[in-house]
């Protein structure tokens, strides 16, 4: 069987849910869990949520820029995930903790 | 042309001059430097009026020498030049201002000695004769404003020079705000001006106004603003109470500035716009009437006073007023004549009677002198001749003067005429009365004021000296057509340019009206001169104190109660105005701000909670505000 033909079989509606959901349970990580990169790999889930909806509509209207955009995020978020990770590191360096909670010290 | 600006510039150099370096250097430097700035400027005035005498052909109206500075303003079409002229009108003047000035600042050279603010003095001196030049020299209304309010400024700055005085603090004040009232009307006329002719030029104005491109009514309200200003200026009713009371400056500024020139000011600006003037009756005969009933209430208030000065500063309102009738009814050179013998025998007088004060220590009451004759001989002879110029002697100056206006009205308003006559009546009362209670009978000063009085330093004498001969042949300058036939009426002539046809149609009484006119001149003379001498010398009576006077007398030495008016009715209800302000202002507005400041306040503390610093709160309000946006894109 053709791969292409066996996420044809599914409704369109059922990757909207797949993704809603996905991307819900990263927010919902991103604005309680206090571990910084427990909120990395949360933004990471919301990213992996819309880029399944980009490729599920890529499919769904016969258009490949939806594909190709896919990329694009999957680039920027590996230098994210550097950098983010980079910036932990440090932090962690310095006060020994990756609580964001501590992460205060701009405040006016 | 290069020599006006010397004219204008040698005063100014001399004010900073003194004012700069002026307190590190000895004060008979100071003073000399100054004076010898005012001299430069007299000299080439001079010369400026030399060049002007053969130039008969010149164009009517137009100015004989012209130089500009720069561009002063430049707002969309009207363009304003710093520009000066002199023509025969600013030439007269230019003499007057630098000639009169130069004598007052020899003067004051001995008058100020030893004052602590000697450099300031002669800075502020040498300033006022700068702005009255800038006034008379312009040559468009813009100078002439500019001249106008640095007048004003020195007037306030020399009248307040004894600032520590608090009297004299209020009299400064006071001067300066009724002046700006006047001004007031003068910048409105400006902009009357601007707004009709879009031109402030002299030329340019006088001639929109020859060609008739002006309504009448436009020009009956240029002339009454510009005579508002004149009234501030020149002290005529209502705005006339100041310059009494800026006797609290110096005696020399009396002279110069309250006397001799700047009060001036009003005529010379009605005479340079007579071409706007003679197209609004309405508006000379307003002039009239302020100027005689002036004359009038001025005279009737000097009768009673019994400080030298304030005598002499009613008597330069009467006269100033007596200048505005003659202006009233169209006769320029007139005014132009009284102004300049007034000028020569207001200053000696003024200066005559500081160099009493300056003998009796700072006595300024007439009741304390008396029998200075034997003391002060050349006070006594020079004050002598200018009390016998004012009054109208006959072939003194201001006989002359006076004849003139007094004939020209008479053509035209006889009832004018005849009030004008008591006006001189009184003139000559009051005049007679200060110089007798002054200078005759026996001293009633102190012991210590006696053995004080001496005559005054060669530096007040000459002066007063050179003052008197001026007073005594200033009639030379324009005599009547009675007396020489070849050279009558010269400054008529002279001015006869500037002043266009107008005086031409003049009606002048016939010679033997003249005569006869001539003849009530001296009899009122005559008449004021017997009753105070049969008052104050045969019965040798002193004027009484203020307690034991009564009725008319009362009403006279209390100045008719007009600054009690006028404290009353602008005064007092300007500060109850202010105070209900006051409690509207802290009770109503300043309530409301502070109702407003600390919601504001109350806000923002409330909204800075949110502000915690920590990022997921952040999100969460950013994650709202996207579900928001979403339900409300949703129901729309």
């Amino acid at each position: 069987m053709n791969p292409d033909s066996v996420f044809n079989t599914l409704d369109i509606s059922h990757y909207i849910y797949l993704s809603s959901v996905l991307f819900c349970i990263g927010l919902f990580g991103v604005l309680t869990r206090r571990n910084a990169i427990v909120l990395l790999m949360c933004i990471e889930l919301m990213l992996n949520a819309v880029n399944l909806l980009f490729v599920a509509f890529s499919s769904y209207m016969g258009d490949s820029a939806g594909q190709l955009f896919v990329f694009f995020i999957m680039v920027v978020a590996a230098a994210e995930a550097a950098v983010g990770l980079a910036i932990i590191v440090m932090i962690y360096r310095n006060t020994r903790s990756t609580d964001v909670g501590l992460f205060d010290k701009l405040k006016g | 042309m290069g020599m006006l600006f010397i004219i204008l510039l040698s005063p100014l150099i001399g004010f900073l001059f003194s004012g700069i370096i002026g307190k590190y250097l000895p004060e008979k430097i100071t003073g000399w430097i100054s004076s010898l700035s005012i001299f430069v400027s007299f000299i080439f005035s001079l010369q400026v009026f030399l060049d002007l005498t053969p130039n008969v052909a010149e164009p009517a109206g137009g100015p004989a020498f012209e130089a500009i500075g720069f561009t002063f303003l430049s707002v969309g079409d009207v363009f304003v030049d710093f520009a000066i002229q002199a023509d025969r009108l600013t030439s007269l003047m230019m003499l007057v201002i630098t000639g009169i000035g130069f004598l007052i600042h020899l003067y004051s050279i001995s008058y100020m000695h030893g004052d602590n603010g000697f450099y300031k003095f002669f800075a502020y001196l040498n300033l006022f004769v700068f702005n009255m030049l800038v006034l008379v020299m312009g040559s468009n209304f813009l100078m002439l404003f500019f001249g106008w309010e640095g007048v004003g400024l020195c007037s306030y700055l020399l009248i307040g020079f004894w600032y520590r005085n608090a009297e004299y603090g209020k009299a400064a004040r006071k001067a300066f705000i009724m002046n700006r009232i006047g001004d007031l009307g003068l910048l409105v006329g400006l902009f009357l001006v601007i707004s009709t002719c879009k031109s402030l030029n002299y030329s340019d104005v006088f001639a929109a106004a020859k060609s008739g491109s002006l309504s009448t009514e436009m020009v009956t309200a240029i002339c009454i603003s510009f005579f508002i200003g004149a009234m501030g200026k020149s002290a005529q009713i209502p705005l006339y109470t100041w310059l009494p009371d800026a006797m609290a400056g110096p005696t020399p500024v009396s002279a110069l500035i309250h006397a001799a020139t700047m009060v001036t000011a009003g005529v010379y600006l009605v005479v340079r716009c007579n071409i706007l003037f003679e197209m609004a009756p309405a508006a000379q005969q307003l002039i009239l009437w302020i100027g005689l009933s002036t004359s009038i209430l001025a005279a009737l208030i000097g009768l009673k006073q019994n400080d030298i000065k304030k005598v002499l500063a009613y008597s330069t309102v009467s006269q100033l007023g007596l200048m505005f009738i003659a202006l009233g009814v169209g006769a320029y050179s007139a005014a132009m004549f009284h102004l300049i013998t007034h000028a020569f025998f207001k200053a000696l007088l003024f200066l005559g009677s500081g160099s009493v004060i300056h003998g009796m220590g700072g006595e300024q009451d007439i009741r304390k002198m008396g029998g200075l004759k034997s003391y002060m001989p050349v006070t006594y002879y020079t004050f002598l001749i200018g009390t016998l110029a004012i009054s109208g002697m006959p072939l003194f100056s201001g006989f002359f003067s006076k004849d003139e206006i007094l004939a020209t009205v008479f053509t035209q308003q006889p009832v004018v005429w005849f009030l004008a006559v008591v006006s001189a009546l009184i003139t000559g009362v009051y005049m007679f009365r200060v110089f007798l209670v002054t200078f005759m009978g026996g001293f009633r000063g102190t012991e210590t004021q006696k053995h004080h009085l001496h005559e005054s330093p060669a530096l007040i004498t000459v002066p007063l000296i050179i003052l008197a001969i001026l007073s005594l042949v200033g009639g030379l300058l324009n005599l009547p057509e009675l007396f020489t036939h070849d050279h009558a009426q010269w400054l008529k002539h002279w001015l006869s340019p500037v002043l266009g046809n107008s005086q031409d149609a003049l009606h002048h009484p016939s010679h033997s009206t003249e005569w006869m006119l001539m003849g009530i001149a001296v009899s009122v003379f005559i008449a004021a001169f017997l009753y105070t001498r049969s008052k104050y010398i045969s019965h040798a009576s002193v004027p009484e104190e203020d307690a034991e006077m009564t009725g008319a007398a009362k009403w006279s030495a209390h100045k008719f109660y007009v600054d009690e008016l006028y404290d009353k009715v602008f005064v007092r209800s300007t500060e109850r105005l202010g105070s209900t302000m006051d409690k509207a202002d802290s009770g109503i507005f300043a309530g409301l701000m502070g109702w407003v400041s600390s919601g504001i306040s109350f806000m923002s503390e409330l909204f800075s909670k949110i502000q915690n610093g920590r990022i997921q709160y952040y999100l969460l309000y950013m994650v709202i505000g996207v579900i928001l946006m979403l339900v409300i894109n949703i129901f729309k």
